[in-house]
């Protein structure tokens, strides 16, 4: 070799034609990851479902399905309504501050018309599905039993408002999912108003 | 250098060989194809060609991998024009192109049941699909009172009859080889106006034609507008490299 | 550790060489680093035909990767396969980059090992020492041949249905075992649902794989003996003092960086299809197969993709099918005894004489001729030419042990030609 090997040139070289190729692999590596995203058909079936309240007859409950989850529709009482402040002191979580649900549920009620529980029927300890036990006294739950729901799986307990009891192996209330009225008879389970 | 006159002669063959598919196609013995000269980047064609599409097609036909809301957007329609103009009641923006007509009844009224058009323009091409709308012809042997010159024996009626009028269809004789007479298509003529004239029809068709094109590959624009900025990357990226190569490659005598 | 000082390293110093000292101890790594790549000596004189190796291998890993992810969203039941291509193509994001980096990916990597193979015959990389390596290549080419044929069903189009149909009932011409074999094949007495899955299976499961293992052997096979050249000479014949070939260089930095070129030349051409024409006019996706598969209508004009057209032009010019069928066959598996039809004692084109240069020229016109038959509806004319070429392509295998014997050489240089660039 007679010349100088410009060993500064073949650094810069080496050094940028790397990078432009790490550069080059970032780009490639985004359509594919992004690939897991959901798909607009995903986005599609997860969209709202809107449900039709009109028949429901109060302390009656109905169960529709969105994005895979049961969601519990609650037509709730006076009677039921007014346990609410009655079972305080058994709760964990009375005044809902720490539950997965909209802004508006952060109270006893948890409801946007307080008439109309809207909950995601899963049990926040491992996701069996709570039954509806709304009865006060129901023996087949305890004798004491203000009315509300019951884990059949270990035995959690939440109340009217699915506010999580202390002493059961669930750590928070139910959910609530967004919604909106749309009328006064079709609530629009998956869309808080304001955002589609 | 004998390697470069091999690799030249190699690559000749390839390039010559590459004329042969259009001579193939050129001398593929189909009836004649009238070019659509459709643009899917034209948004307002676009549109249009979908408000055709609703209002003519889908009362038949389905396009059933196309979603409504993705395909308001890419032609430039907010969600509330795209509900307004072109769903169906009952219909979720988040739906895809379906009707209400079911297979065994399509096949039992038509004979066949109105194929799903979402990938008609790819598969048949848009220019096929742009003649085929040009070709029907009045032929009162037929049930639907119509034949069409693209496809011999459709069985679908002849939907825009109102908008193009009817034309008939004129055979000319024509003696084979063999000294047969045969009967050979010449021309269409327009034997009762429609609503539209004939440019005006042909705008019509074009314009349903181009969405028809769209819904084939709704990613079609998009696809090739990532594309100058891909090549251009690996354009300055191997340019790059060649730099590189030919530093090292300096210590090679 | 800062990019400044790993760069600055040296050996025996710093905390990146006790990390490899920690896994020489445990693995081989700076052994097969040298041996494979920084102190593995190819021949400096490599050309353009040399690029197409290391290119077959970039587009091995392109397509387990677009194929690992179409994998993802991809149905294979007969009722499902067809829409779920599209839900690709639509719903999933990104889908259809994914998949026309796949489809292309099929066509482009028949496009280069075409290449390679035909540098082979230019060059007599087959001739001994490396029978065995073109034997591993020619295996790679046959496993090659079948994932395209299997996954070309997937899509559940109307061509896809219609070119499994027929080469599947291709196996019925063999006499006795004929119809129990397809129906063995089919799984079901037609193809369907049943077939659909298992060559799924095959597709994506098996024969990747064998795809791997093949790829590795035939490099192991190739660093055994070390790379031809564009002269044919065995630069291990010549060494110098320090045991390295005069005309070798090493393969890192040297051949790393120049097939880095020839990637990024190949990356623009894969580029400028998917974004530009990735149907390619039908040859890449073919117009019939946007038709979902249709067992009561054949397109008007079937034909196999364009990478299986020469031996499905050789099948068409035979009248009979059996006989068809096995000259297609003996047409793909004449390559395997290439090193021993060859008795010439000169390896590269460039030293051999008339004969040879006329036979392989004549050879790769017909396989280009036949190409386009094989395209074609098969008119009188058409099937003429077939016969022609066919004949051709055959008589450059079987008569190559006469005309190599007898060819009229020019003497082989000791040293490769090289001129600096």
């Amino acid at each position: 070799m007679t010349e100088e090997v410009d060993t500064g040139r073949r650094h810069f070289l080496t050094v940028a034609t790397v990078a432009t190729g790490a550069v080059g692999a970032a780009f490639v590596a985004v359509p594919f990851l992004a690939s897991w995203k959901p798909s607009a058909r995903a986005k599609a079936m997860g969209a709202p479902v809107e449900v039709d309240i009109s028949k429901l007859e109060p302390g009656a409950m109905l169960k529709i399905e969105w994005r895979g989850k049961a969601v519990y529709v609650v037509y709730r009482t006076p009677q039921m309504l007014a346990q609410l402040e009655g079972v305080t002191a058994r709760l964990r979580d009375p005044e809902s501050a720490e539950s997965d649900q909209p802004a508006f549920a952060k109270n006893a009620a948890r409801a946007i018309k307080p008439e109309y529980l809207v909950l995601v029927g899963v049990c926040t300890h491992l996701g069996c599905a709570p039954l509806d036990k709304f009865t006060p006294g129901d023996v087949t739950v305890s004798a004491d039993w203000p009315g509300g729901f019951f884990c059949p799986c270990h035995g959690s307990k939440f109340d009217i408002s699915g506010r999580v009891f202390k002493d059961v192996p669930a750590p928070l209330n139910l959910p609530v999912p967004p919604y909106q009225f749309v009328t006064d008879t079709r609530i629009l389970i998956g869309a808080e108003k304001g955002n589609a | 250098m004998r390697i470069d006159r091999n690799k030249r002669q190699l690559l000749a063959f390839v390039a010559a060989l590459a004329l042969f598919p259009a001579v193939s196609l050129a001398a593929g013995g189909e009836t004649h194809v009238e070019k659509a000269n459709n643009d899917i980047h034209n948004q307002a064609s676009l549109q249009r060609g979908a408000k055709n599409f609703v209002n003519y097609c889908m009362g038949c036909h389905t396009a059933k991998y196309v979603r409504y809301n993705r395909m308001a957007a890419d032609i430039g329609l907010t969600e509330k024009q795209m509900t307004d103009n072109l769903l169906f009641a009952g219909d979720s923006p988040h739906s895809t192109m379906t009707n209400g007509l079911r297979a065994d009844d399509g096949k039992q009224w038509f004979g066949v049941a109105p194929p799903d058009l979402s990938l008609i323009a790819r598969s048949k091409g848009p220019d096929y699909v742009y003649t085929f709308m040009k070709s029907f012809y009045a032929d009162p042997t037929r049930g639907t009172g119509v034949n069409n010159l693209a496809l011999p024996g459709a069985a679908m009626p002849h939907v825009l009859w109102e908008l193009q009028g009817t034309q008939e269809a004129v055979w000319e004789g024509h003696t084979d080889a063999q000294g047969n007479v045969q009967k050979q298509f010449k021309e269409f003529r327009l034997a009762s106006p429609g609503k539209l004239n004939p440019e005006e029809y042909d705008a019509f068709v074009r314009d349903t034609v181009n969405f028809l094109e769209y819904i084939g590959e709704p990613v079609q624009a998009r696809r090739q507008a990532l594309g100058y900025w891909v090549v251009a990357f690996l354009v300055f990226f191997t340019l790059l490299a060649y730099a590189l190569k030919k530093e090292y490659w300096k210590d090679v005598k | 550790m800062s990019t400044a000082d790993k760069v600055a390293a040296k050996p025996g110093s710093g905390r990146l060489a006790s990390f490899t000292a920690w896994i020489d101890d445990r693995f081989p790594l700076t052994a097969l680093w040298k041996s494979q790549v920084s102190e593995y000596y190819a021949p400096k004189n490599m050309n353009f035909w040399y690029y197409f190796g290391s290119l077959a291998l970039v587009v091995l890993v392109i397509q387990i990767l677009s194929g690992l992810f179409l994998t993802m969203n991809y149905k294979p039941s007969s009722a499902d396969a067809f829409g779920s291509v599209e839900y690709i193509m639509r719903d999933v994001e990104w889908g259809w980059l994914i998949r026309y980096i796949h489809s292309t990916g099929a066509s482009a990597f028949f496009i280069v090992v075409y290449l390679h193979m035909f540098r082979a015959l230019l060059y007599g990389s087959y001739q001994k020492p490396r029978e065995l390596l073109w034997i591993f290549g020619m295996l790679i080419y046959f496993a090659l041949m079948a994932e395209g044929f299997f996954g070309y069903l997937l899509p559940w189009g109307n061509m896809s249905y219609w070119g499994a149909q027929v080469i599947v009932s291709l196996f019925g011409a063999i006499p006795m075992v004929g119809d129990s074999l397809t129906e063995w094949i089919r799984g079901d007495f037609f193809i369907s649902d049943v077939t659909l899955n298992r060559f799924f299976a095959l597709h994506v499961v098996a024969i990747p794989f064998a795809l791997v293992f093949l790829v590795i052997a035939h490099l192991m096979a190739l660093h055994e003996v070390g790379s031809n050249n564009p002269d044919g000479v065995e630069i291990k014949k010549v060494k110098g003092p320090d045991g390295i070939p005069l005309d070798g260089i090493a393969f890192h930095p040297y051949y790393t960086v120049k097939d880095t070129v020839g990637l990024g030349v190949f990356l623009i051409l894969f580029a400028l299809v998917i974004f530009f024409a990735p149907t390619l006019g039908g040859y890449f996706l073919e117009n019939a197969n946007f038709d979902p598969a249709n067992a009561l209508q054949t397109p008007p004009h079937i034909a196999p993709v364009w990478y299986f057209t020469p031996f499905y032009a050789i099948l068409r010019a035979v009248p009979s099918k059996p006989l068809g069928a096995a000259l297609m066959g003996v047409a793909v598996v004449l390559f395997v005894f290439l090193p021993w039809l060859d008795r010439g004692k000169v390896k590269s084109i460039r030293y051999r004489g008339p004969l040879f240069k006329f036979f392989l020229y004549s050879f790769a016109i017909s396989f280009l001729a036949l190409g386009y038959l094989g395209m074609q509806p098969p008119t009188p004319a058409f099937t003429m030419a077939s016969r022609v070429f066919a004949a051709v392509y055959f008589a450059y295998f079987l008569l190559m042990p006469w005309y190599t014997r007898i060819d009229k050489t020019k003497p082989v240089p000791t040293r490769v030609t090289y001129h600096a660039h």
